[in-house]
């Protein structure tokens, strides 16, 4: 099947174009961008679908790096295929899902029962990440040549840290001789103790335990300092203080090869939201102060943080309609995490080129996978973003199982409008003129 | 005279005027406890519901008695688990209370917000009787009324609150309501157990217990939290004793004529020496007398208010 | 058209009724013995003052005089969240086999009257409860009817009675006041 998007403005960092044009999609792949393309005639042989994209930005993509898919083993909360559902409608055409599943994602067989499961479902592309040690217990590395050859893209203990800074080492070293990157939750277990939020004036209020900006920025420093020694990469995960910002700004002036990624929830709530104590609000790492968050705003507008990433984590009633001591650290993002971070574009701190480079291109590279890209042979995975969509977040209209969502009645501006996968037309919003 | 409020569930937004009407609605109260028969028919048909997820004899009781001298018929329900335990969700529980026809719900619960989140579910007022290390604002109530009645105002007094504030519910509630009515508080204690930026609440830090004491017309004593403690967050009790215990000799640094407050239970030898517990200066059993007032103010002033 | 005032007792008129009414107690109880007056607050408190005045001159006794405050036994206090304001209750002695004068200004429904027995059991077992009212203004509710009345004035419900005492008693005066609203 050919698709034609005409009159769109393509927005490809990779090949710097932002301007009006047409794409034109054969057998999967991006076959032409021009301006101007005839439309091929002819019902037949050579007919094309023409929809036209005016007043739409045609994009790469959007590549979610981190979100947290439950199967196998909770799925209750979400499963690949209805966490594929939700990425599609929130423009995502591939997702990475983390290893904390049950069980857990350190062995050929559930990577490829995870791939299994996607290919059955055929929806949004989805690249396992997979322990970096068995049952992400910190003792011993997985398997990770059998693994990647299984499919795995990346390794990654999240929800945890990797404690053990000797372990972090040969992760590092061991992932970079394979081409693989390991994605780092960082966190100091000892100093967030108990930890249910941010530390300072509001959990003091509050009388909830905090848990120190510190206790990621000392990880932060480990992991950088690990890379630098070793030589290697590491990418840093779901970056929420000013401190983190700060180091990873620094490694990279001084050439360490480090990565980071920070969620929406980090550049837009701070933690005088949680004075409500709904549970939706608890995540970890937790929401920070205006000073963490304005850090992260100004890391993304300089470079110093390459990706968004929603870090989706679905949970059900049973995890949240509990006291906020008890109740499971995550919430869902990933049908709000374009439309949040259009914000970005909306206030003047992004351009939209950064933001899709920062949620297409940029994935792509650190996760060393296709797309990303509009160029002639790349992948035929495009976002079509409609920038002036008011719309208001409804959970009862999330195609995630779970409704763990703080930004439910939030208006924003900006929702994409159409999701195409290898070719086709995976999702379409409602839109008369689509 | 009116409360405008569905629930109590702390001190933080409590405006001067409505901790005023509390204390004045609590000093008529006092009276009726004195009688020989302690009771008035006022909240007859009025159920209320003591829900304590922990451990308390006294607060629970206190709220019970004032409850029954009000003519209000109270039911304790004591669970030392949580919901979550039990497979159920806080809406579960909310609706099973629901469905038994309360009118007022008091709950003190391990952990903080737990009555925030049970009064946004339910229509019935809700009285916080503590939540974690976050308020207790009938004992912060009481102990203003105590104050007030030594000292015949709160406007102007120095109240110096020593021991571990960082998990003191009855600290927070204490400062929120104290600083609105006018009071400078300081706060003491060992340095690890303050918690981050507490200043930002009104309140001087002191970690040296004789300079907290200077000039302080009120001494709030909090009790050694050991259960919401984790462990080994200070050396011994002996070494906390040697720092932070209110003894004769320490009490000399405050005014003359300051008075002693403890919300109890003593940790006898540890947070107060035995002698200045029952010595003259204390109050603690008249903060007792004085909780079963407030918590009848508050029954009262919350009842029937939302027809 | 505003509010409109009628004078309906002056100051002689009100210190005439008093004299008679305490002339009647004394008559009834055959003495002052075991008399005690107990004024419902806040209305009750000037004439029973007044009372008690009276009966020291006529007998040369003081009787004791206690302040009910019946806000806690009204049947209506928890139907709306707004609470009457509360004033102090001063019994000065048992009411045990006392003879119990009730003191109020106006008796209207009898609601006010019905909760203040409540109130008295509470204080003891009195061998008998009378009632003194300056002013009857009809409309009653409940089964009650006061002993020593001042003066019957039958009122409209719309109106407002009015009973102004002063400490001094020279501008005493009872008045009958009606709002007409604003139009």
């Amino acid at each position: 099947m050919k698709l034609m998007l005409k009159g769109g403005r393509i927005i490809d960092p990779s090949q710097d174009i932002d301007e009006t044009m047409d794409l034109l999609i054969e057998g999967g792949v991006v076959s032409k961008i021009a301006k101007n393309i005839p439309a091929p005639r002819g019902k037949a042989g050579g007919g094309a679908v023409v929809l036209d994209m005016e007043g739409k930005i045609v994009a790469p993509g959007l590549i979610d790096m981190h979100t947290h898919l439950r199967e196998p083993g909770h799925e209750y909360k979400e499963t690949i295929l209805s966490g594929s559902l939700a990425a599609l409608a929130g423009g995502f055409t591939a997702i990475a899902c983390m290893a904390n599943t049950k069980p857990v994602n350190d062995s050929r067989s559930v990577t490829e029962f995870i791939l299994r499961q996607a290919a059955c479902a055929n929806l949004a592309r989805i690249y396992p990440v997979a322990a970096v040690s068995i049952n992400l217990e910190g003792g011993c590395l997985t398997e990770f040549a059998d693994l990647k050859d299984a499919g795995a893209v990346a390794f990654s203990d999240d929800g945890k840290p990797v404690a053990d800074s000797g372990l972090m080492r040969q992760a590092l070293e061991y992932a970079c001789s394979l081409s693989m990157p390991v994605l780092s939750h960082c966190e100091d277990r000892d100093l967030a103790g108990e930890g249910m939020m941010n530390e300072g004036f509001v959990s003091t209020e509050l009388g909830l335990t905090g848990i120190p900006s510190i206790s990621e920025d000392i990880m932060v420093s480990r992991d950088i300092e690990l890379a630098c020694y070793t030589g290697t990469s590491v990418h840093i995960a779901h970056v929420s203080t000013a401190g983190a910002v700060e180091l990873i700004r620094n490694a990279k002036a001084r050439g360490v090869k480090v990565t980071a990624e920070t969620a929406p929830h980090y550049f837009t709530l701070t933690d005088e939201a949680i004075r409500t104590y709904s549970t939706d609000l608890k995540v970890y790492p937790p929401l920070r102060g205006i000073e963490d968050r304005n850090a992260v705003r100004e890391g993304l507008r300089d470079g110093t943080i390459d990706s968004i990433a929603s870090d989706h984590a679905p949970h059900s009633s049973i995890e949240k309609d509990v006291e906020f001591a008890y109740a499971a650290p995550g919430l869902i993002g990933l049908e709000t995490s374009l439309g949040l971070s259009l914000a970005l574009v909306d206030k003047g701190i992004l351009t939209a080129r950064q933001l899709i480079a920062i949620m297409s291109m940029n994935p792509a590279r650190i996760l060393n996978v296709p797309g990303g890209s509009l160029r002639k042979g790349e992948l035929a995975d495009v976002t079509v973003i409609d920038m002036e969509r008011t719309w208001t977040v409804d959970m009862k209209t999330f195609r995630s199982q779970s409704r763990n969502c703080p930004f439910h009645g939030w208006a924003l501006k900006g929702k994409a409008v159409m999701t195409i996968v290898g070719g086709a037309i995976k999702y379409r919003d409602n839109d008369p003129h689509l | 005279m009116i409360l405008e409020r569905k629930d109590v569930l702390g001190l933080s937004d409590f405006s001067a005027a409505e901790i005023d009407l509390v204390l004045d609605t609590a000093e008529t109260f006092r009276e009726i406890s004195t009688r020989t028969i302690k009771k008035v028919p006022t909240l007859r048909g009025i159920t209320v519901i003591n829900l304590f997820y922990e451990a308390s004899t006294r607060t629970r009781t206190s709220f019970e008695i004032a409850a029954k001298r009000l003519s209000a018929d109270a039911v304790n329900i004591s669970s030392s688990t949580s919901s979550v335990v039990k497979g159920e969700t806080l809406s579960d529980t909310a609706k099973t209370l629901e469905a038994m026809s309360p009118d007022i719900i008091v709950i003190r619960h391990p952990c903080a917000g737990a009555p925030h989140i049970l009064a946004r579910l339910l229509s019935q007022s809700i009285i916080n009787a503590g939540d974690g290390s976050h308020e207790h604002p009938t004992q912060a109530l009481l102990d203003m009324l105590t104050i007030r009645h030594k000292k015949g105002a709160i406007q102007g007094l120095k109240v110096a609150i020593v021991g571990d504030v960082k998990h003191s519910r009855v600290a927070r509630s204490n400062i929120h309501g104290l600083t609105t009515m006018g009071a400078s508080v300081t706060v003491c204690g060992p340095a690890m157990l303050m918690p981050r930026a507490v200043e930002r609440m009104g309140v001087v830090v002191e970690t040296n217990m004789k300079d907290a004491l200077r000039d302080a017309d009120v001494i709030i004593m909090l009790r050694m939290q050991l259960e919401r403690q984790r462990s080994h967050v200070f050396p011994s009790s002996r070494e906390y004793a040697r720092l932070f215990c209110l003894t004769r000799l320490m009490l000399e640094n405050a005014k003359p004529d300051a008075i002693v407050m403890h919300p109890g239970p003593i940790n006898r030898g540890i947070e107060i020496s035995p002698d200045v517990a029952d010595g003259p200066q204390s109050v603690i059993l008249e903060q007792v007398t004085n909780g079963v007032a407030i918590r009848m103010a508050l029954l009262y002033l919350l009842a029937g208010g939302r027809q | 058209m505003g509010i409109t005032k009628r004078v309906v007792m002056d100051a002689e008129g009100i210190d005439r009724s008093i004299t008679r009414i305490a002339y009647e107690m004394l008559e009834d109880n055959k003495g002052a013995t075991d008399l005690i007056l107990v004024a419902i607050r806040s209305g009750g408190i000037l004439l029973s003052g007044r009372i008690k005045e009276k009966i020291a001159n006529i007998e040369g006794v003081e009787v004791p005089r206690g302040i009910l405050d019946i806000t806690l036994y009204r049947d209506d206090v928890v139907m709306t969240g707004k609470k009457p304001q509360m004033g102090e209750t001063d019994i000065p002695c048992s009411l045990n086999d006392k003879k119990v004068v009730l003191v109020d200004d106006v008796i209207f429904t009898g609601r006010t009257i019905r909760a203040a027995m409540d109130a008295l059991m509470d204080f003891g077992r009195p061998r008998l409860i009378r009632l003194a009212v300056l002013v009857d203004r009809g409309h009653r509710e409940l089964p009650i009817r006061p002993d020593y009345v001042g003066e019957v004035l039958p009122s409209a419900l719309w109106e407002d009675v009015n009973v102004n005492l002063s400490k001094s008693g020279g501008t005493d005066e009872v008045l009958i006041i009606q709002d007409m609203g604003m139009d």
